[in-house]
C-alpha cells in the first residue's frame, strides 16, 4: 500500500505556513458539534485537549493516572529546545532543524522537523504566558543551557524539573477548559481498544480502573497521545504504568506501526543494582555540561576507588573520541561508547556495568555551591538511591532505555493511515528519526498539541458529519464484548506465575537481543523465544482478584499481554533493517572505528508495518525519505 | 548489600467498607530496594500464595509524579526528610523492624482500596482558579516580559509542589493550605498571574473549604512532611492575598467586569 505523507509543496521554509493557509476551517458554531477523544494527558494530550477546547470542540480526555497532572512527561528533567537565539550564538530555525535531522541520523521526515523547529519559539512564549517559571538571568531574561548534539545554547529549563513545569502549565490550561465545560476529564480510565467504523476511528473502549466498568465513548476523531513503548524492556526510565496498549490496539485495528526498532538508550542513568529492581532512574543529560565521563585506562584499576586512580590513568573517552562535542556527544553515541568501555572490561561498580561521571573539576572551578544550584536535586536523588554523594566521589552511570522514536505512522497532519485516528507526541514516529536529541521530546509533545493538531484536525473533520456514529453502533458492542472476554480469560487462567515475572523475562530477553547492539542471530533467537513466552503467559499467568473492582494486577496483565505481541514486531523491524542508524545499532554494520554505518541506498525509508492477523508476518509498507534541504552525510561529532 | 527481615502492619480496606491492619512478614528484603520495591516483593509473595496483593498508587518511581503516598510509621512518605515513598530506600530501616503502612488519612481523600486514595479534590481546587486565562497562540515574545531572577526563583519554589497530599495527611486538621497556597502562590507572585489574582485566590480557597479540608492552625507539620520542602511562608502569602480579595469581594470589586461600549 502506498503511503501518502501529505507533505505540502514548495520550499521547506514555507511549507508549514502554506499548509496553514491551505488547511480547512470549521466555523465556531459547527466546531461545538464535534467531539474529539484525547487519550493521554501528558504534554501532547493536555495541550491538545486544552487548545481544541479553546477552539470550541467538545473534548473528552482520558488518563490512567489518578490525575492528568501525573502523566510521565512530568519526569522530564533537563529542558526544552527552542530556536529563540536569545544567546546570540548563531542559532536559527534552520539550525535547529538541521541539528534535529542530523541528530536523527537522517531517518526523520524533513518537513515535519522543519515545522517543529518553527513552532519551537511559540512554545516558549506560550509557556511563559501560562506562568511556567523558567530559569532566568538577573536582568529578568530567560536563561539557556546546552544539550547534546548542539553547539549552541538553546535549551530552556526550570531547574531539573522542566517536564514537570511544562506539564503543570499544560495541565493548568486543561483545568481552565474543564472549568469552562469544554473538556470532560476521565482520570483512572484506561483505553482498552479503538473502535473503527468503515475504517474510520470513531471511538474507544475504556476500563474505569476504580469500578472496573468497561465503557464506550464515541467521537468524531480520536487522538492518541499515549507515549512510548520503552517498558517493553521492563527496566526503563519510564513510569511503571507506561504501556503500548493504546497504540498496539490501534495497530491491530489497522494503524501502521513505524520504525519500532528506533529506541533510545539514555547514557546517564543510575546502574542496575539487583533483580528486585522495578525501574531505572535517569540523571539528566544536562549534567554533561559540567560532568566529565571516564573509565580507568587499565582494566586492572577497576576495583580501586576513583580517588586512587590518578589523572593520567583515566580515559575520558568521549573527549578523546569526539573532541568537538566531547561530553556532549548525542545520546546514542555516548551510550554505545559506555557499552564499549564496559565490554572492554573497564566498567566500574557492581558487575562492571558502569562508568564515572565526575564533577570534581567543575566543583573546583565554580565551587560546590554553584554546582548545587545547577544540579542539587539530581545530586540529592542520586544519593537517596545509591547512598553515595556525588559531591565527594564521581557518579556511577550506565545507559538505560529512555525514549522510543518509533510509533504509529502519521502523515503531515498527524493523522495515521486510519482516517480520524491522530497520533501525537512520543506515540507517533515522525520527528526524531532514528535518534532523538536531548530536550526535543518536550518540544515535540507541545508542538503537536498546542500548534499542529489544532490546525490540521479540521482537514479531517470538515468532511465528517458530527455525531453520526454513537455508542449504539454494533462495532462498540463488539469491542466491549472482546474486552470483557479478555478480562474473564485473564482471571480464569489461575496459573503459577505473576504478571511481573513474565514482564521481567520478556524485558531481559528484549534488552539482551534488541538493546544497545543487535545482530541478526540474536534477533532471530529472540523471535523464536517470544512466541513461546507469550504462549506460556496465556497458559500460566496468575491474575488474582476480580474484574469488577480496582485490580492493579489485571491492569498490568493487559499491558504485558500487548508487550508480548509488540516485542515481536520490535525485533522483526530490527532484523529487517540491515544497517546501523541512531538508536538502532546492528553490530554487523559498522565502520572500523565502531561508528554506525548507514545504508542510504537501501534503507532510507520509514518502515510502516501493517498487521495481518499473524504477529510473525506483518506486511512492510515503505515511506521513502527524500532530503531536499539537508545533505545526507556520515553523521560525525568528531 | 544486606538483607532485612521485616514485619509489616498494612492497612487493608475495600472501598467504603471498614478496614483493618493485616500482619505480613517480609523476610529477605534487599536493603538497596526502594520502599515500593519492597512492597512489590511482598505482593509477589502474596500472589504466589493465592492471597490478595496490597493495592497502592505509584507511577514514576522517581519522586516527581506525586502518585505514591502511604503513611509509614505514622509519617507521610516515611521517616526520610524531603523524600517521597518511592525514593525511600530500605537501607533506612533495620532488620527486625515493625513497619506500619497506612493510606493518607483525610475526609477529603476517601480510601479506594488498601493504600489507594482519591485525591481528585486537588484537581477540583485547581480547576477553581489555578491557571492563567491565556489562549494558545495569543502571547507576546517570552522575553518581552522581564521577570527578576528572585521572583522567578520564588515562583519555582512554590511550583515544585507535586500534589501528593502529604501536607494534608500530616495535618491534624487535614488542612490543604500548604498545597493550595503553593499553587495559588506561584501564579499570584508572577506578573502573568496578577489580572486574575483575586478571583483565583477566592475560587481556590472556597473550593478547598467545600471539599471538606480542615482549617490551618499554624502547626507547620505540613512543611516538615512535604517531600519537596514547600515553605509555610506560602500560607502566609495566601492568607494575605485572601484577606485583600475577600475585602474587595465584600465591596463587590472582584465581580465587576471592565466597562466599555461595543
Amino acid at each position: 500500500m502506498s503511503l501518502n505523507s501529505n507533505i505540502p509543496s514548495g520550499p521547506m521554509a514555507t511549507k508549514w505556513s502554506k499548509h496553514k493557509q491551505d488547511s480547512k476551517l470549521i466555523n465556531p458554531k459547527n466546531k461545538r458539534k464535534f467531539t474529539v477523544l484525547v487519550v493521554g494527558s501528558g504534554l501532547a494530550g493536555s495541550s491538545a485537549a486544552a487548545t481544541l477546547s479553546e477552539l470550541g470542540y467538545k473534548v473528552k480526555c482520558f488518563c490512567f493516572q489518578d490525575s492528568a497532572r501525573r502523566a510521565h512527561s512530568i519526569a522530564a528533567q533537563g529542558g526544552i529546545n527552542a530556536a529563540k537565539n536569545y544567546q546570540n550564538d548563531g542559532d536559527s530555525v534552520h539550525r535547529l532543524f538541521y541539528d534535529t535531522v542530523k541528530g536523527g541520523d537522517f531517518r526523520a521526515r524533513e518537513a515535519n522537523v522543519h515545522r517543529l523547529a518553527e513552532v519551537s519559539v511559540n512554545i516558549i512564549d506560550q509557556c511563559v504566558a501560562q506562568g511556567v517559571p523558567f530559569a532566568r538571568e538577573y536582568g529578568g531574561m530567560l536563561a539557556n543551557r546546552s544539550f547534546g548534539g548542539a553547539q549552541v545554547s538553546r535549551t530552556f529549563y526550570a531547574r531539573g524539573q522542566t517536564g514537570q513545569q511544562l506539564l503543570l502549565g499544560a495541565y493548568s490550561a486543561l483545568n481552565k477548559e474543564i472549568a469552562g465545560g469544554g473538556v470532560q476529564m476521565f482520570p483512572r480510565t484506561e483505553m482498552l481498544d479503538l473502535v473503527t467504523v468503515d475504517g474510520h476511528a470513531k471511538g474507544i473502549v475504556t476500563r474505569d480502573l476504580v469500578t472496573g466498568k468497561i465503557e464506550s465513548h464515541a467521537g468524531d476523531a480520536v487522538l492518541l497521545c499515549t507515549g512510548g513503548y520503552g517498558n517493553v524492556f521492563y527496566l526503563s526510565t519510564n513510569a511503571m504504568g507506561c504501556n503500548v496498549t493504546a497504540t498496539w490496539r490501534a495497530h491491530r485495528k489497522g494503524a501502521f506501526f513505524a520504525n519500532p526498532c528506533y529506541t533510545q538508550i539514555h547514557p546517564t542513568c543510575i546502574p542496575v543494582s539487583g533483580d528486585y529492581q522495578s525501574k531505572l532512574t535517569l540523571m539528566s543529560e544536562s549534567l554533561r555540561n559540567d560532568g566529565r565521563v571516564w573509565v580507568p585506562k587499565n582494566a586492572a584499576d577497576c576495583g580501586k576507588t576513583p580517588d586512587q586512580i590518578p589523572e593520567d590513568a583515566r580515559d575520558y573517552y568521549l573527549e578523546r573520541k569526539y573532541p568537538s562535542f566531547g561530553n556532549l556527544a548525542p545520546r546514542d553515541i555516548s551510550s554505545r561508547a559506555a557499552k564499549e568501555a564496559c565490554d572492554d572490561g573497564r566498567g566500574v561498580g557492581p558487575g562492571g556495568r558502569g562508568v564515572y561521571l565526575d564533577f570534581a573539576e567543575a566543583i573546583g572551578q565554580f565551587g560546590a555551591k554553584t554546582i548545587a544550584e545547577r544540579y542539587g536535586n539530581l545530586f540529592d536523588m542520586y544519593e537517596r538511591i545509591t547512598g553515595e554523594s556525588a559531591y565527594k566521589r564521581p557518579m556511577r552511570i550506565y545507559p538505560a532505555v529512555h525514549y522510543t522514536m518509533g510509533g504509529l505512522w502519521v502523515d503531515y497532519n498527524l493523522m495515521s493511515n486510519l482516517p480520524g485516528l491522530h497520533v501525537l507526541g512520543e506515540a507517533n514516529f515522525s520527528d526524531h528519526g532514528a535518534n532523538r536529541l536531548g530536550a526535543s521530546a518536550l518540544m515535540q509533545g507541545l508542538a503537536d498539541g498546542y500548534f499542529v493538531i489544532p490546525t490540521t484536525i479540521a482537514n479531517y473533520l470538515v468532511n465528517q458529519k458530527p455525531g453520526s456514529i454513537t455508542t449504539e453502533h454494533p462495532e462498540f458492542k463488539k469491542a466491549v464484548e472482546n474486552c470483557t472476554a479478555q478480562t474473564k480469560r485473564f482471571l480464569n487462567i489461575k496459573g503459577k506465575r505473576s504478571v511481573d515475572s513474565f514482564h521481567r523475562e520478556l524485558g531481559l530477553l528484549v534488552w539482551d537481543k534488541c538493546g544497545m547492539a543487535r545482530t541478526k542471530e540474536g534477533l532471530t533467537e529472540a523471535l523464536n523465544r517470544i512466541p513461546a513466552l507469550r504462549e506460556e503467559f496465556w497458559q500460566n499467568v496468575n491474575v488474582p482478584g476480580s474484574g469488577d473492582f480496582t485490580n492493579p494486577e489485571l491492569e498490568k496483565a493487559g499491558r504485558v499481554a500487548d508487550f508480548m505481541e509488540f516485542a515481536e514486531l520490535l525485533c522483526l523491524d530490527a532484523r529487517h533493517r540491515e544497517e546501523s542508524c541512531g538508536g538502532h545499532f546492528r553490530s554487523e554494520y559498522q565502520y572500523p572505528d565502531g561508528e554506525a554505518k548507514r545504508d542510504d541506498e537501501n534503507f532510507s525509508y520509514a518502515a510502516a508495518w501493517e498487521y495481518t492477523g499473524n504477529f510473525s508476518q506483518p506486511t512492510l509498507n515503505k515511506e521513502p525519505l527524500t532530503f531536499e534541504e539537508v545533505h545526507l552525510a556520515v553523521r560525525s561529532y568528531k | 548489600m544486606s538483607q532485612l527481615n521485616l514485619h509489616l502492619k498494612v492497612w487493608r480496606q475495600n472501598g467504603s467498607q471498614p478496614g483493618h491492619f493485616q500482619d505480613i512478614d517480609a523476610p529477605d528484603i534487599p536493603d538497596h530496594a526502594s520502599f515500593l520495591e519492597m512492597m512489590d516483593i511482598v505482593n509477589e509473595r502474596l500472589i504466589s500464595k493465592g492471597e490478595d496483593p496490597v493495592a497502592f498508587d505509584h507511577d514514576c518511581r522517581e519522586g516527581i509524579c506525586g502518585m505514591c503516598s502511604m503513611q509509614i510509621n505514622g509519617v507521610p512518605h516515611g521517616p526520610e526528610k524531603a523524600t517521597t515513598t518511592c525514593q525511600l530506600h530500605m537501607r533506612k530501616f533495620r532488620t527486625g523492624d515493625t513497619i506500619w503502612v497506612e493510606p493518607f488519612r483525610a475526609r477529603a481523600f476517601p480510601v479506594l482500596k488498601d493504600l489507594m486514595i482519591d485525591r481528585s479534590a486537588f484537581d477540583r481546587i485547581q480547576q477553581a482558579g489555578g491557571f492563567v486565562s491565556v489562549r494558545t497562540g495569543a502571547p507576546q515574545d517570552a522575553n518581552a516580559l522581564p521577570i527578576g531572577k528572585e521572583v522567578a526563583d520564588a515562583a519555582m519554589d512554590a511550583a515544585e509542589c507535586i500534589g501528593c497530599g502529604a501536607c494534608v495527611a500530616a495535618c491534624k486538621n487535614a488542612s490543604a493550605m500548604l498545597f493550595v497556597s503553593a499553587k495559588a502562590g506561584q501564579l499570584n507572585s508572577l506578573p502573568q498571574g496578577q489580572p486574575e489574582k483575586d478571583r483565583r485566590t477566592l475560587g481556590m480557597v472556597r473550593q478547598m473549604d467545600k471539599e471538606g479540608f480542615g482549617n490551618c492552625t499554624n502547626q507547620y507539620e505540613c512543611e516538615a512532611a512535604c517531600p519537596k520542602e514547600i515553605s509555610v511562608r506560602w500560607i502566609t502569602k495566601l492568607n494575605r492575598d485572601y484577606a485583600v480579595a475577600a475585602v474587595k469581594d465584600a465591596f463587590g470589586n472582584t465581580r465587576k467586569e471592565a466597562g466599555g461600549g461595543d
